[in-house]
């Protein structure tokens, strides 16, 4: 039996999958869940692309905390698109006093070019600002309930998450070594941090979930778990259709019922049916791995605003069932 | 309008082909059918540089493991094809090898920065992309080279990673930091106040050690490669010539339809050869007549009256797919409205997934068939 995906135990949600795998959708969905009974959670994209604005249909985010949703019970989502550049000035700021003279700095070229100098100074400031959020206090309570990270994608987040790692092992002393570290030991901490990967039922997206889930572990990083977004039901539940039946019950429902009518649904219900095989193959594949495998439906519209509160709502439930 | 496959792969004045687009999209998938059919339609002799393939894909290419000498794939007809994966650090090794002696090659290879930016560098594979493209092109042994590129965080980072890198490899902000006492007459003079507090901060960040190793990192690859800066330069003139065309590959989705318009915006700003737009992995419906409202309402009517659950479970899958492919058409237009004048091409969704040649030539086809 797969083990219980407990959300709300941990406060820092890292989400990643492959390209395409609606990883962004599943981290606001997450976010919205987890602001549930009146808490506050942050959700941070660090990828430049200002996936969460066009998901939650709002303006482009500046380098800001902005509340963009309420979540169910009068919770709060806040948001945040970190700028490697706008963390670097703020980094400067927190630990050298360098209000004005940052903005000079940049005026000079330099921050583009501090941010693009030590290999992934830039990663090491963004995965930064998350710690800072996941662990500030304001008026002696935690500032968020719990910060949900839309993450680099597989190919890259191992990189991403253990930077810190690399830096260290370049910048034998120094801030950015301390600094460094102490990002790094909040990545790892099992009882805050789960990285959660997202995944289609398709070959590829499986396939890089199992080495990302490889290269996660062998890095120390807490899998949280499975997420598969865009699962088919089968509105047939395996039953068999034949032609005669499919053209008596289209007669049955006053629509065209010719040949090209049902030969194409027909096809339509294989090419279904084919997909559900693989996915079935694939899940099973998955169910190997000792995560938690939680299932998130096909949204044939496309995702609105709805449609994020209805993944929302099936992730709180996918958690109460296992905290059940 | 409509692209067409055929004429671009059979049009020998082109010889490069690159496929962008954002991550997830079938980019590899696309560049591999096209090599495949350049070589057995047109008789061309075609290479195909993978980036990231998929395991299975890669397997149906005999490709094994990351190697960095194109083999030539078994099993193809016509002309010939041959398949690479890059291997990004061994890419830069070769660099580094081919313009110095073994020594300082060594000297290089030690280097803890070099160690860290050629295997982890943002923008060292797209860079090292770059780089293999120009060496394939440079050795002439084929007709049509066709790449897949990097699984960037956007499609541009193609074309704006190695400038960057090169500009920092060559860049008067490292010289500026690494010869700071100079003083005087530098053309830094009027910036001295500024710069020695920009060092300053720089060192105090990064630490000085890791300094000095790119210092020397940097004055040893100086000495030696006449400027990275240049190369990279060279190989982006290439991609501006007419021997190459871009071909911007997207799926029916906002995200990747969204990166693929800002992508052919700055292609065109750039005078750089876009052919067209591969729309991949589209669905369609054989039966359009029956619209999504339709089929609900007649699914619903007949669990209502308890007829026929079979017809009602076939009417709701048909209503699934029509409002995937109505949202699809709407996601589509967005590029085509604001871009009516580059050609797409479609290519229907596949019920299994692409792993091996014949599957390959299928995509092939439906390429070609517009």
């Amino acid at each position: 039996m797969t083990p219980a995906a407990s959300f709300p135990s941990r406060r820092l949600h890292i989400v990643t999958g492959k390209g395409g795998t609606g990883k962004t959708t599943v981290a606001a969905a997450l976010a919205l869940a987890l602001a549930s009974g009146g808490r506050r959670t942050l959700l941070v994209e660090v990828e430049g692309r200002q996936g969460i604005a066009q998901l939650f249909d709002v303006p482009p985010l500046p380098y800001e905390e902005r509340l963009i949703a309420r979540g169910p019970d009068g919770g709060q989502v806040y948001a945040l698109a970190v700028d490697a550049e706008e963390a670097l000035l703020d980094y400067l700021a927190m630990f050298y006093k360098l209000g004005r003279a940052g903005r000079a700095l940049k005026k000079l070229g330099a921050i583009d070019f501090a941010t693009t100098i030590a290999p992934g100074l830039r990663d090491i400031l963004l995965t930064g600002k998350v710690k800072e959020a996941t662990t500030r206090m304001v008026n002696g309570r935690r500032a968020y309930d719990a910060v949900v990270l839309d993450a680099p994608p597989t190919g890259r987040v191992t990189r991403f998450l253990n930077v810190t790692a690399e830096a260290a092992k370049l910048a034998k002393v120094g801030p950015i070594k301390t600094h460094s570290e102490g990002v790094a030991a909040i990545l790892r901490a099992k009882a805050t941090t789960a990285v959660h990967v997202v995944t289609l039922l398709e070959d590829m997206p499986v396939q890089e979930t199992a080495d990302a889930i490889t290269e996660l572990t062998a890095h120390g990083m807490p899998v949280g778990s499975i997420i598969l977004n865009g699962v088919r039901t089968d509105p047939l539940e395996g039953a068999k259709v034949t032609q005669a039946e499919l053209k008596r019950g289209l007669a049955a429902a006053g629509l065209p019922a010719d040949k090209a009518v049902v030969t194409g649904l027909l096809d339509e219900v294989r090419a279904h049916k084919t997909r559900l095989e693989l996915e079935a193959g694939l899940r099973s594949e998955l169910s190997g791995e000792p995560y938690p495998l939680v299932e998130l439906p096909l949204l044939a519209e496309g995702i609105d605003l709805s449609g994020l509160y209805q993944l929302a709502r099936i992730l709180m439930t996918a958690d109460e069932g296992s905290q059940g | 309008m409509s692209l067409d496959i055929d004429a671009l792969l059979g049009d020998g004045s082109v010889r490069i082909i690159v496929c962008c687009g954002s991550g997830g999209v079938g980019k590899t998938t696309t560049a591999a059918a096209l090599a495949l059919r350049a070589a057995e339609k047109h008789g061309r002799e075609a290479v195909v540089l993978t980036i990231d393939p998929a395991r299975r894909l890669a397997q149906s290419l005999g490709l094994t493991e990351l190697s960095n000498t194109p083999r030539t794939v078994d099993r193809t007809t016509g002309g010939r094809l041959d398949a690479m994966m890059l291997d990004m650090k061994r890419t830069f090794d070769e660099v580094v090898l081919s313009h110095t002696s073994k020594e300082k090659a060594q000297e290089i290879f030690a280097n803890p920065f070099y160690q860290a930016m050629s295997s982890t560098f943002s923008g060292t594979q797209e860079y090292m992309a770059m780089e293999k493209l120009a060496q394939l092109r440079a050795a002439d042994r084929w007709d049509l080279i066709v790449v897949d590129t990097p699984p960037s965080r956007s499609a541009l980072d193609f074309l704006d990673a190695p400038q960057r890198l090169a500009r920092f490899l060559d860049g008067k902000m490292l010289r500026l930091l690494l010869a700071p006492a100079k003083g005087g007459r530098s053309v830094f003079s009027v910036m001295t106040a500024a710069t020695s507090f920009f060092t300053g901060t720089i060192a105090k960040i990064l630490g000085a050690r890791l300094l000095t190793d790119i210092g020397t990192f940097v004055s040893s690859l100086d000495s030696t490669f006449g400027g990275f800066r240049r190369r990279a330069d060279q190989t982006y003139k290439v991609l501006q010539d007419r021997e190459t065309a871009f071909l911007v590959v997207a799926t029916p989705e906002p995200d990747a339809v969204r990166e693929a318009a800002y992508f052919a915006g700055r292609l065109t700003e750039e005078r750089m050869p876009l052919a067209g737009l591969v729309l991949n992995r589209v669905h369609t419906t054989a039966v359009p007549e029956l619209s999504v409202q339709r089929s609900l309402g007649a699914a619903e009517g007949l669990e209502e009256a308890e007829l026929s659950p079979v017809t009602s479970g076939v009417l709701r899958i048909h209503a699934d797919l029509v409002a995937q492919v109505d949202r699809e058409a709407r996601v589509a237009a967005r590029f085509t409205a604001a871009h009516p004048e580059i050609p797409v091409t479609r290519v229907e969704a596949q019920a299994g997934d692409v792993h091996d040649l014949a599957a390959l030539r299928d995509i092939g086809d439906l390429l070609a068939a517009g």
